[in-house]
C-alpha cells in the first residue's frame, strides 16, 4: 500500500479525504435506534405482562361477604348438653346451619320451602363452618347469643359479582340462577352483601373452594426456604470464594473446580431436584413436602450463583488494598477479612439477594421433592409439609372453578411484589455502599 | 470462627438425619391429577370433620409418578396413598412387591367422564366415535383402501357437521385421559369404519393393528395438550371452531363458555354415566399401604371417610364437583373390600 501511493501521480494534489464521516455517524445512529427499539420491546412485553396479570388478579384482593346476625343457638350445636363429657361435639356440630338460618331470616325465606333454602345455602361459603366454630370455641360464652358476623359468600357468588359469569346465557348453563341473582341483589341493597379486604388470601392454606384459598402456607413456605437458603449457602459460597480467589494456588486443578462451578450454574433446576431426592429424601431420610428439604435443594442450586457473584466481588477490589495491607504487616488472613472482605461486602449482598430472588422463583425441582401439594395447615417447623408461592400459582391455574383465575393472578401480584421488593434492596445496597476506584 | 460455624452445622445436619425416621401424624398422598380435586375435597372435609388429625397432604404429579412414588417402600418416609386415574398396572405391582409394598388395597372411588366440547357459540354436535375417527386418526378407509387422513373439515367427515376446518385439542400422551380417548373412541370408530378389518387383511395381527389405530394425524388438525384442561380451554377461546377434550367435571364448571357434544346420541351427565349410557369413562382409583393401616394416624378413618356416601354418594360433595358415583352395590362392595382387607 505505501508504495504504491508514494509512486502515485496524485500524491501531492490537494484531495478530499474520505474517512466516511456520514457513514460512521449513520451507523451510530442506527445502533442507538436498534437499541432503543430492544429496549422499547422489552417494555412493552413488560407492560403487557404487568396489564394482563393486573387487570385479571385485582379483584384477588377483595371477596364478597354476607353480614349476617347468627344465633349460636344450643339446640343446634348441642341440642343432648354434652359438650362438657364430649369436647367434639362443639368441633363437629352443624355450624353451616346457624347461618343458613340466619340468612332465611334475612331474605325472609320459609325453612319449609325446598327450593329457597337450597338456593339461599348455596349462597355462603361452607367455609362459614370453620369461622363460627372458631369463634364459639375462642368464646364460649356465645351460646346463645346473636352475633352480627361477616361470613364469606360462596365462589360461585363472589365470581357472579364480579362479573366473571357470562350472566346471559341460559339460566341452565350457569353456576349462579336467576332466583339466586335477586337474592343476592336484595342483599346488596340492604347493604349486607358487599366485597370487603380479603385477608384470607394472606392467611388461609390451600383450600379447594376458592372463596377460603389463600397463599398464607405457601409464604410461610417460602420464607423458610429463604431462610434456609441463606443460612447455608451465604456462608458456604462465601467461604468457597475466598478460598478460591484469595488463597488457593493458580493450577490446573482450581481450572477445572472454576469450570465446574459455571457449569453448575448452568444446570437445569429440574436436575436439582432429582438430587435432592436422591440424597435428602431417600438417602437422609428428611421428610417429603417439607421446606426443610425445599430449602436445601434451591441452596444447592444459588450456591454457584452466589459463588460468581462473591469472585467477582473479591476481584474488583484493587490489589493495591491488598498490598498496603500486607505492606504495614498484616497476615494474608487479616488482609482478606479486615480489608478485601468488607469492601466486597456490597457485591456479594448484591450477588446473594439476585440469588434469593431466583430461588424464590423457582417450581421444578419442588416438584420431586413433593412440594407441589395440597396443604391445609399452616407449617409450624421446616419440617411440616408447605408448598412456595409459585408452586400455589402452578397449581391454581390448572384449577377448573373460575374464581380461581383471579386468585392464579392475585397470587403472582404477591410474587412479583417480593420479587420487586428483594430486587430493590439490592440496588438500593449497591448505591448505598458501593465504592469505586 | 468459619470452622466452629462449619462444624456446628455438620452436627445439626447429622442429628436430623436420624431423628427424622420417627413416626409421621399426617398423611401423605400423592398422583394423578385428575383425582386430585377430588381427593383435595375429601382431604379439607376431612380435616374439618376430625379435628384430631392432621389434614392430608395431597401431591399432584400424575399418576404413574404417583405409584412410582408408592412403591418406593413402607415406613413413614414414604408415602401412604397414590391416586390414580387407571388401574395399576402389573409392572408396578411387580415392583411394589420388590421394594416391601406387597398389601395394596384398591379402592375404586366413582367414575370420571370424559367429554368434547366446543365454544359455546358453536352449533350442536351429535358425534359418533366414527366421526372423531375419521376426523382424527392418521390413516382412514377410503374406498376399501387404508390412506393418509384426506380430511380438512367437519363436514366431510359427516355433512351434518359444520364447515369447520378439523382442529381438536386432545389430551397428550403422558395423560391417563389419552388412553381412554383411545380405546374408548378411536378404537371403536376404528372398528366401525373397517380400519383395523383393513390392517388385518394387509397383514398386521390384531395387537398391531389395535396399537395403529390409535395414531392420530400428525398434520395439525389433532393437538396434543400436554398441560391441564385450562390451556386447552384457552385454546377453543383463541379458535371458536376448535374442539376440546375435557372432564365431565371441568366441563360442568364452565359451561358459561362451552358447548357438549353429544356421543352416540348421550349428553354426557353424571346421571347417564353412571348408567354406562355414555360410553366414554374410566373408574378412578387410590391405592393404600395395608402396613401403613393403623401406623400412620388417621388413614384408616380418611379411607373410611372417602368411602362413605357422606363424600362420594349421589348427593355428596364429590359428585358436585362432577364424579360420577358408582352404583350403589359397588359402593358397598369397595367399602366391604376394604375393611375385610382385601388386598390386590
Amino acid at each position: 500500500m505505501a508504495d504504491t501511493s508514494l509512486t502515485d501521480n496524485n500524491v501531492a494534489a490537494p484531495r478530499h479525504r474520505d474517512i466516511g464521516l456520514k457513514k460512521r455517524y449513520a451507523a451510530e445512529r442506527r445502533f442507538q435506534f436498534y437499541g432503543k427499539l430492544a429496549i422499547a420491546f422489552g417494555l412493552f412485553f413488560l407492560a403487557l405482562l404487568l396489564w394482563t396479570v393486573v387487570s385479571k388478579g385485582y379483584t384477588a384482593f377483595q371477596q364478597t361477604s354476607i353480614n349476617l346476625d347468627v344465633t349460636f343457638d344450643e339446640s343446634v350445636i348441642d341440642p343432648k348438653n354434652e359438650r362438657n363429657e364430649n369436647p367434639m361435639k362443639l368441633l363437629t356440630a352443624n355450624y353451616p346451619k346457624l347461618a343458613e338460618a340466619a340468612l332465611y331470616e334475612k331474605l325472609g325465606i320459609d325453612a319449609e320451602d325446598k327450593a329457597g333454602t337450597k338456593a339461599a345455602d348455596a349462597l355462603i361459603s361452607k367455609g362459614a363452618r370453620a369461622q363460627l366454630r372458631d369463634m364459639l370455641i375462642s368464646n364460649p360464652e356465645l351460646m346463645n347469643q346473636t352475633v352480627n358476623v361477616w361470613v364469606l359468600a360462596a365462589g360461585e357468588v363472589d365470581s357472579a359479582i364480579k362479573g366473571q359469569f357470562d350472566l346471559s346465557v341460559d339460566e341452565s348453563r350457569r353456576k349462579i340462577k336467576d332466583n339466586q341473582l335477586e337474592m343476592i341483589e336484595k342483599l346488596q341493597q340492604d347493604g349486607s352483601l358487599e366485597g370487603r379486604f380479603n385477608t384470607g388470601l394472606f392467611t388461609n392454606g390451600g383450600s379447594s373452594r376458592p372463596e377460603t384459598a389463600g397463599v398464607g402456607v405457601a409464604i410461610i413456605g417460602s420464607a423458610y426456604m429463604m431462610l434456609i437458603v441463606l443460612l447455608t449457602s451465604l456462608p458456604i459460597g462465601v467461604a468457597a470464594s475466598i478460598y478460591l480467589e484469595e488463597f488457593a494456588p493458580k493450577n490446573r486443578l482450581t481450572d477445572i473446580i472454576e469450570v465446574n462451578i459455571n457449569n453448575l450454574a448452568a444446570v437445569p433446576s429440574i436436575v436439582y431436584g432429582l438430587l435432592g431426592l436422591a440424597v435428602f429424601i431417600n438417602f437422609a431420610g428428611l421428610p417429603r413436602s417439607a421446606s426443610l428439604v425445599g430449602g436445601l435443594v434451591l441452596s444447592l442450586m444459588t450456591l454457584p450463583t452466589i459463588i460468581i457473584a462473591t469472585r467477582a466481588a473479591l476481584k474488583a477490589v484493587p490489589p493495591s488494598i491488598r498490598a498496603a495491607a500486607l505492606g504495614i504487616g498484616a497476615s494474608k488472613n487479616q488482609t482478606v477479612f479486615h480489608h478485601v472482605l468488607p469492601l466486597a461486602a456490597p457485591g456479594i449482598l448484591t450477588g446473594t439477594i439476585i440469588g434469593l430472588a431466583q430461588a424464590l422463583g423457582e417450581t421444578a425441582p419442588l416438584l420431586l421433592i413433593g412440594m407441589v401439594a395440597f396443604v391445609v395447615d399452616a407449617p409450624a417447623t421446616p419440617l411440616d409439609p408447605a408448598t412456595a408461592l409459585p408452586v400455589q400459582i402452578f397449581m391454581w391455574a390448572n384449577e377448573a372453578e373460575r374464581a380461581f383465575v383471579e386468585r392464579t393472578s392475585g397470587a403472582i401480584i404477591i410474587l412479583l411484589a417480593f420479587l420487586a421488593v428483594m430486587n430493590i434492596t439490592a440496588i438500593f445496597l449497591r448505591r448505598r455502599f458501593e465504592r469505586r476506584w | 470462627m468459619k470452622s466452629l460455624k462449619l462444624a456446628l452445622a455438620v452436627a445439626i445436619s447429622a442429628t436430623a438425619m436420624t431423628s427424622f425416621a420417627h413416626a409421621r401424624d399426617q398423611i401423605q398422598i400423592a398422583g394423578s391429577s385428575t383425582v386430585l380435586p377430588y381427593a383435595k375435597i375429601v382431604a379439607e372435609n376431612f380435616g374439618e370433620t376430625f379435628p384430631n388429625f392432621k389434614t392430608p397432604v395431597v401431591e399432584s404429579g400424575g399418576s404413574s409418578a404417583g405409584l412410582k412414588e408408592f412403591c418406593r417402600g413402607v415406613g413413614a418416609e414414604f408415602i401412604d396413598i397414590a391416586n390414580a386415574s387407571r388401574a395399576i398396572r402389573e409392572k408396578e405391582i411387580a415392583s411394589c412387591a420388590e421394594a416391601g409394598v406387597t398389601d395394596i388395597q384398591e379402592i375404586r372411588i366413582g367414575y370420571d367422564g370424559i367429554v368434547f366440547a366446543t365454544d359455546i357459540s358453536g352449533p350442536d354436535f351429535a358425534l359418533e366415535p366414527i366421526d372423531l375417527y375419521k376426523g382424527l386418526a392418521a390413516k382412514v378407509v377410503v374406498d376399501g383402501e387404508l390412506v393418509d387422513n384426506p380430511y380438512k373439515t367437519w363436514n366431510e367427515v359427516n355433512a351434518d357437521f359444520p364447515e369447520w376446518e378439523i382442529a381438536a385439542y386432545i389430551p397428550g400422551e403422558k395423560h391417563g385421559t389419552r388412553e381412554v380417548f383411545e380405546e374408548k373412541v378411536l378404537l371403536v370408530g376404528c372398528e366401525e369404519a373397517g380400519g383395523l378389518k383393513a390392517r388385518m387383511d394387509a397383514g398386521m395381527d390384531e395387537d398391531t393393528s389395535e396399537k395403529d389405530c390409535y395414531a392420530v394425524r400428525k398434520d395439525g388438525a389433532a393437538v396434543d395438550i400436554d398441560g391441564d384442561y385450562t390451556e386447552t380451554l384457552s385454546r377453543i377461546d383463541a379458535n371458536k371452531t376448535g374442539m376440546g377434550v375435557f372432564g365431565l367435571a371441568f366441563y360442568e364448571n364452565n359451561t358459561d363458555k362451552l358447548k357438549v357434544a353429544t356421543m352416540s346420541d348421550v349428553v354426557p351427565t353424571t346421571e347417564s354415566i353412571a348408567k354406562g349410557e355414555y360410553p366414554v369413562s374410566r373408574p378412578l382409583f387410590f391405592y393404600v399401604k395395608k402396613a401403613h393401616l393403623g401406623v400412620i394416624p388417621g388413614l384408616q378413618e380418611y379411607v373410611e371417610f372417602f368411602t362413605s356416601d357422606d363424600m362420594t354418594g349421589p348427593d355428596s360433595p364429590l359428585a358436585e364437583y362432577g364424579l360420577v358415583a358408582a352404583p350403589e352395590e359397588e359402593r358397598e362392595m369397595v367399602r366391604e373390600g376394604f375393611t375385610s382387607g382385601k388386598t390386590m
